[in-house]
This record gives C-alpha cells, sequence and structure tokens, in this order.
C-alpha cells in the first residue's frame, strides 16, 4: 500500500498513518513543520512502515500543491491512497471583524482543500482505482453563529467531495468524507473537556477501516449522525434564535 | 472523553487545578509564564496525591507518546515520556521483547515509570525499571533541556530516578527491554496457611523463578494469620499455547461508583473463602498469557469505582530483612484486630539489586501493599498505628500509594530527601510534596 497523508502532523491524521504503518504500508507524509514531521515519521518507522518519505509544505500556497503530488508520486512509486487533514479553527469573533481575516480562514480550510482535491481526483480518474479521503466537520452541517466561518468552509469541501464522489464513483475510486464531532487534539486543547469528546487514537482506527472498506461518508463517534439529523431539521424560524 | 485529573485513590480529591497539554516535545509551553506551581501527570496511576497539584497546573503529558528510535537487536526502546505501557506491550511482545519490569497495571506512562521508580515481580532479579533506563531528556522551568544518564548529568539523573516528578518534565527516555521466549508465562501457584510459610516458600522461589509474589488474607486471624497463595512464574518457551490462542478478552467496565456497603466484611471473606480453598501446600501448574499473569487487575476497567464516591487509601511499606517476620505478622495482627477490612494484600520479597534513584522506595526487605476504603477517622487511626510499626524497625512508606503519611513518617522513610531537594525544580511541586515537607499549611 503507497499511502500519502497531507497534514501529517495532525494529531488525528497521526492516528490514521500509525495504523497503515502497523500494515508495512510505504508512506508519504507532507506538513509545514519540519521538526514535527521528523518526530511523526520517526514514530511511523519504528512502528514498521515499509518506507516513510517526507516533504515540507505550508498548504496555504497553492502553488506547492501539484509538486507535492508529484514527488509523493515518485517516491512512492504511485499512490493508492490519499488523507487530507490539515485545518485551522481560527476565532470566528475576531475573524467576522475583517473580511481578509474571514477569506484567511476560508482559504485554507476550504480553498487549499478544493486544489489538493481537484489535482487527486484527476491523479484517481487516470488510476481507476484508489481511495481519496478528507477530514469534515460536522460543523460544515449548518452554519452557526459561533462558529460558520470555518463551518461554511467544512460543508464547501463535503458538497465539492460529493460531486467528485459521484464522478469518480464510475471508474470504481472510493471518495469518503469524514464528518468528525469533537476530538481531544490540539485543536481543541482550549475548550473544556467533555464526555462528547473522542481521543485520537479512537478516531484514526475508524477512518482507517472506512479508507480500505471504501465508506462514503463518515460519522466519527457515530453518535453524531444522529444528533446531526436532529440538528438539520430544526427549522430556521427556530434554528436563527438559538445559541449555538 | 472527559479525564478526571485525580488519582487512582480517588482520595483525596484535588481542587483548583489547571491542565495544560503537552503535545509536541519541540514545543513544550513556557513554564515561566504559568502562574503557581507546575506538576506533570500521566495516566493517574498513583494513589495517593503524588500525581496532585492543588491550586496548581497540571502537565498532561500523554499525548506525548510517540516512538523516536528502537533497536531490536539490542532491544534498546527509546520514545516519548507519555507513551503507555500497554500500547508498548502490543509493539514489543510479538517482536519478542518485553518490560524490563511492570508494575500490577499496564496502564502507566514511561514518566510516571521512571518518577516513581516502579517495581515489578522481578525485583528480587531485576531491581527497580529506573535501574533500565539508560538516559532522558528533563525540562526544566528555566527552559533548559538537559540529556541525563549515568555519566551526563549524573545528579539529576539519580535525582529523577524515583524523583517524583518534582526535578523537572522528562520529554523523552531510553531504556533497555527484556527478551522473552514468548508471550506466555509458566505459571505456579502454592497455597500457604501462614506467614511463616510465605517466607519459606519465597525463600527456595526467588532462587528460580524470574516472578513472584503472593496474595494474602487479612481478614483471618488466629492460626489463618498470613494465609495465601504464593504465584511465581518464568517466561515460556511457547509461542502459542497448543489447543487455542489466547482471545483477546473484552474488558468490563465498573460504570458507576458501587454504594459504600458494597465492599464489606462479608462480601471480602467471602471473596477470600472462595480464593483460598485451593488444596494447601500442592502446586499447581499452568501454562497463561502475560496479560492475566502480570496485569490481573486490568481486566475491570476503572475498578477503583468499586470503592465508591469515598475513594479509598493504599498502604505499601517495606520491612528490612532483620525484622520483616515479626512486622508483617504484628501489622496483619492489627489489621485482622481492627474489623478495616482490605480487599487486596500483595506480599513480595525485595531483591538486593540497587536502584540509581536518590528516593526510591524499594530497599532489600519484605513489602506488603493493602487496601482500605476510606471510612474516615478510623481508617486514619489504623495507618497511624501501622506507621509506628514501620518506623520502629526502619522501614519505609511508597510515596505513589500515599495519601497521608506525615513529615515525620516521609523522613524517617527517605532520610536523605533533603540532599534530594536541592534538584527539585523550583517550579515543580506537587500536593504531595507540599504536605510531606510541611509546606501545605504556609500555603507556599
Ligand atoms: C492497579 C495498580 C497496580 C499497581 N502496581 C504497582 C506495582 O506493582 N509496583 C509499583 O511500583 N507501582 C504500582 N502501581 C503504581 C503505579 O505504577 C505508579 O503510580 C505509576 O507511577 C503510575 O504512572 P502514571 O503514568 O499513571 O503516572 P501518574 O500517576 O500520573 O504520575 C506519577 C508521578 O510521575 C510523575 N510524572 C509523570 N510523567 C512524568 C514526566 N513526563 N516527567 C516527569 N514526571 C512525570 C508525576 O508528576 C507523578 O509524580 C500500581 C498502580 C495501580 C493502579
Ligand atoms: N479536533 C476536533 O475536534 C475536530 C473536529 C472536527 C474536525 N476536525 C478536523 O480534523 C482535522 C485535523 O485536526 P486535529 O484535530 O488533528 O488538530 P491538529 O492536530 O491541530 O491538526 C491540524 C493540523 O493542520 C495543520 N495546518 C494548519 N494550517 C496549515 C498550513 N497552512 N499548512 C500546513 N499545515 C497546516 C497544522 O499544522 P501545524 O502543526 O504546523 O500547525 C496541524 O498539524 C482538521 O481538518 C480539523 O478541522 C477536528
Amino acid at each position: 500500500m503507497r499511502v500519502m497523508i497531507i497534514s501529517a502532523t495532525s494529531a488525528i491524521a497521526h492516528e490514521v498513518s500509525r495504523c497503515f504503518a502497523a500494515d508495512r504500508a510505504a508512506l508519504f507524509l507532507v506538513a509545514r513543520n519540519a521538526e514535527r514531521l521528523a518526530a511523526a515519521a520517526d514514530d511511523l518507522r519504528v512502528l514498521g512502515a515499509a518506507k516513510v518519505e517526507t516533504y515540507v509544505a505550508d498548504l496555504a500556497d497553492l502553488s506547492t500543491h501539484a509538486a507535492l503530488i508529484e514527488a509523493a508520486r515518485q517516491a512512492l512509486g504511485g499512490i493508492d491512497a490519499v488523507l487530507i487533514a490539515h485545518g485551522v479553527l481560527g476565532d470566528q469573533k475576531t475573524a467576522q471583524q475583517s473580511v481578509s481575516a474571514t477569506l484567511e480562514l476560508f482559504h485554507i480550510n476550504a480553498i487549499s482543500y478544493i486544489s489538493l482535491i481537484t489535482l487527486l481526483a484527476n491523479h484517481f480518474e487516470a488510476q481507476r482505482q484508489g481511495c481519496l479521503a478528507v477530514i469534515g466537520s460536522v460543523a460544515g452541517e449548518r452554519g452557526r453563529g459561533s462558529n460558520y466561518i470555518y463551518g461554511a468552509a467544512k460543508g464547501a469541501v463535503a458538497i465539492f467531495m460529493s460531486g467528485v464522489r459521484n464522478r469518480l464513483a464510475k471508474v470504481g475510486v472510493s471518495v469518503l468524507t469524514v464528518k468528525l464531532g469533537l476530538v481531544n487534539t490540539p485543536m481543541t486543547a482550549h475548550m473544556k473537556k467533555n464526555a462528547l469528546f473522542a481521543e485520537p487514537a479512537q478516531v484514526g482506527k475508524r477512518i482507517y477501516a472506512a479508507m480500505l472498506r471504501g465508506e462514503d461518508i463518515l460519522y466519527v463517534p457515530s453518535f453524531w449522525m444522529w444528533i446531526m439529523l436532529v440538528i438539520r431539521n430544526i427549522p430556521e424560524r427556530i434554528f436563527k434564535r438559538l445559541n449555538l | 472523553m472527559g479525564r478526571s485529573y485525580q488519582s487512582w485513590g480517588n482520595y483525596p480529591k484535588a481542587r483548583n487545578q489547571r491542565v495544560i497539554p503537552v503535545h509536541w516535545r519541540d514545543a513544550p509551553p513556557d513554564l515561566q509564564a504559568i502562574d503557581g506551581s507546575v506538576l506533570a501527570y500521566g495516566y493517574g496511576r498513583s494513589y495517593g496525591d503524588s500525581c496532585l497539584n492543588e491550586n496548581g497546573t497540571l502537565l498532561d503529558i500523554t499525548p506525548l507518546n510517540r516512538y523516536i528510535a528502537f533497536d531490536a537487536e539490542r532491544g534498546l526502546i527509546r520514545c516519548e515520556s507519555g507513551v503507555l505501557f500497554a500500547d508498548l506491550l502490543q509493539f514489543i511482545v510479538p517482536r519478542g521483547w518485553f518490560l524490563p519490569t511492570t508494575p500490577g497495571t499496564k496502564y502507566v506512562s514511561v514518566g510516571g515509570a521512571i518518577a516513581n521508580d516502579v517495581h515489578g515481580k522481578n525485583h528480587h532479579v531485576a531491581g527497580t525499571f529506573g535501574g533500565h533506563v539508560t538516559r532522558f531528556e528533563l525540562l526544566r522551568s528555566d527552559g533548559s533541556r538537559l540529556i541525563c544518564s549515568p555519566t551526563e548529568n549524573a545528579e539529576l539523573f539519580r535525582a529523577t530516578i524515583g524523583g517524583l516528578g518534582l526535578t523537572g518534565l522528562i520529554l523523552w527516555a531510553e531504556f533497555k527491554l527484556r527478551r522473552i521466549p514468548g508471550p506466555y508465562i509458566a505459571q505456579e501457584k502454592i497455597r500457604f496457611g501462614n506467614i511463616d510459610e510465605f517466607f519459606a516458600i519465597s525463600e527456595d522461589s526467588d532462587k528460580e523463578y524470574e516472578y513472584t509474589v503472593a496474595w494474602v488474607d487479612c481478614v483471618s486471624g488466629g492460626d489463618k494469620l498470613g494465609r495465601g497463595i504464593f504465584i511465581r512464574g518464568n517466561n515460556a518457551w511457547l509461542a502459542r499455547l497448543p489447543d487455542k490462542s489466547a482471545a483477546p478478552r473484552t474488558l468490563l467496565t465498573m460504570p458507576f461508583d458501587l454504594p459504600p456497603f458494597a465492599l464489606n466484611l462479608l462480601t471480602v471473606r467471602a471473596f477470600n473463602e472462595v480464593y483460598y480453598r485451593a488444596p494447601l501446600g500442592k502446586v499447581q501448574h499452568k501454562i497463561v498469557p502475560y496479560d492475566p499473569f502480570f496485569y490481573p487487575l486490568d481486566v475491570i476497567d476503572d475498578w477503583n469505582r468499586l470503592y465508591g464516591k469515598a475513594g479509598f487509601l493504599q498502604y505499601q511499606f517495606v520491612v528490612p530483612r532483620a525484622h520483616d517476620r515479626s512486622a508483617i505478622k504484628e501489622i496483619l495482627r492489627q489489621i485482622s484486630a481492627s474489623g478495616v477490612v482490605s480487599f487486596l494484600a500483595v506480599l513480595k520479597v525485595f531483591g538486593d539489586v540497587e536502584s540509581p534513584g536518590m528516593l526510591s522506595f524499594p530497599r532489600p526487605g519484605v513489602t506488603l501493599a493493602l487496601d482500605f476504603p476510606y471510612r474516615g477517622a478510623p481508617t486514619l487511626r489504623l495507618l497511624d498505628r501501622l506507621d509506628q510499626i514501620v518506623r520502629e524497625c526502619g522501614g519505609a512508606l511508597y510515596p505513589a500509594k500515599d495519601a497521608r503519611m506525615s513529615p515525620q513518617m516521609f523522613e524517617a522513610s527517605f532520610p536523605n530527601w533533603r540532599a534530594f531537594s536541592q534538584y527539585v525544580d523550583p517550579k515543580f511541586s506537587s500536593s504531595f510534596w507540599r504536605r510531606v515537607t510541611g509546606q501545605a499549611q504556609s500555603g507556599k
């Protein structure tokens, strides 16, 4: 198995990488912080990955995308599966005061994904097999006053992915959108923890299994599917008054 | 899941603790910028207050769980300090290696194992965990990061092993593993009728068995005083069992705290009656997977909640060889007479292998670990009486299990603590440390 992990230093992505490493997969890891990337790579080598290559890139810089995918293809001799995981939660309150801050958040969470997915969809379409997985969020299902910039970006990616899935289904490529609830990672380090929070190791195993099985949409933990079913069905007239 | 950041005994409960997770070793938090004192927190498997920092900050090191290097020929592993023994075992056992020594639970971190210099069933041959550590990196609050080994920063190395987390934050550690032929243990169980029989079996067994330990019945008095089961074993050469493969066991979880009447004299007595009904003196042989042999209690997740909301106290002491028999007998007599029940009582003879740790607990002699449901003053009074016996024969209490020893008892247990304290990082402290050094009242 030849797997590319985009944002390999994300706590959740790393847990997925660990599952692939235990399977002796060859891995190509992309992240922007070289020192952390090296720490993640060492761990995966010890765990048994057949090969670990690293590549440093700031994913907000779209001009790096074609090159990094090509580098992965060269290093691994092809790509069977990809996980895209980077993200910035941002601070809604400060961002909403500024167009540039809002667009910057939208850029890293949506535009950079659309760029990467476009390039990778073409790769997989030509290859006629493989798995393209991205990490989305339940926050992308409905805009909330406290978090709609991030939410809109995640929502845009989910709709984009559903189109790509529809297109690539014809050639047998699986396209997975992961819809995460709350996970205990650096991204949520500032939040007060409660029973809704899942651990990255548990989430990583679920994503890994869904990638192998070729699933379409994965809610993790799965109870979020029911919570979101309710949330999606609250009439806007009522929803707009809620403090969410 | 929200973590509770209390200790395993649920007593005492620490209030007003701030928690900062440590995710990356390249960018640990700036400790100087934190108000008040700090303390590393692993998996909270210490029973009392040595992993707590009331009105201070806990540095949650469990996200620091990456491997750094593994030398499969020499069995040398380097990993971040939050690596969990349970995960490590899953990785090393199939590769033919085992922990150099392990406590009775696999849910501890490498950092916690060093800070308490933990011991296991092979102490008589292998010594403590710290004796197998070759080096580690220590972060001090002034921002310095020091590689410590027996030859480099040697004093800090010795202070940090068994140093109760007070000398700084261990970022990663390197230690030696033990070769094993397979994941099984050839186990033998022998029932003994009293303490003298225990000592006889122990003396024989420690020469030929790598792992030895005993469970003691603390409820029965008179001629049954100190009866129990001796458990010993060696690594079995089998790679797999001939009949069926060891199926992974499902964990039971204690879903809520049991009401206080659940663990009373009657239930413990009933348990002991069943447990000790095996024939006296006869050796029962069995090949068992390493997991139930080393970690019998880990089958039930959160078993500490058996004790209810009030929590419970562990009491573990060591008494030197010269006085071991008389002291153990006297202590068992006191417990049995008090009517206070101890559910788990574990007895083991420590060997002579010296630990590098300055403040290490294990020393040649006999150790007994007991646990008592917390019932307020009567429980504390009994333990004060036991303290006296331990002190009179020059023994010591184990800080990892302690929630109540006095500064005097600490001084008696660790007469060199003042020498140790020069290595304590000025920013680091714990509820335990303030209590046993008498700073608790002064509010420092
Ligand atoms: C069922 C059970 C059985 C046990 N059996 C045994 C036994 O047989 N033998 C034995 O010796 N012990 C035993 N123990 C005690 C246990 O092994 C120790 O308390 C161990 O240190 C717990 O590890 P932890 O990761 O949970 O650390 P914690 O309890 O969270 O912390 C323990 C100490 O380590 C320090 N620490 C943790 N990480 C770091 C770090 N990175 N840098 C610096 N300091 C750090 C903390 O500050 C604290 O002082 C047992 C405990 C249980 C619950
Ligand atoms: N945690 C949750 O509760 C939760 C819930 C729903 C969805 N998610 C999603 O899950 C994914 C993984 O997040 P996580 O929880 O694992 O948090 P995380 O560990 O903080 O991971 C986020 C990663 O994104 C990287 N990143 C951000 N901007 C980047 C850029 N411009 N270029 C390259 N990398 C960049 C960060 O790199 P640096 O380390 O270099 O900063 C970091 O490694 C994200 O997409 C997130 O939106 C998380």
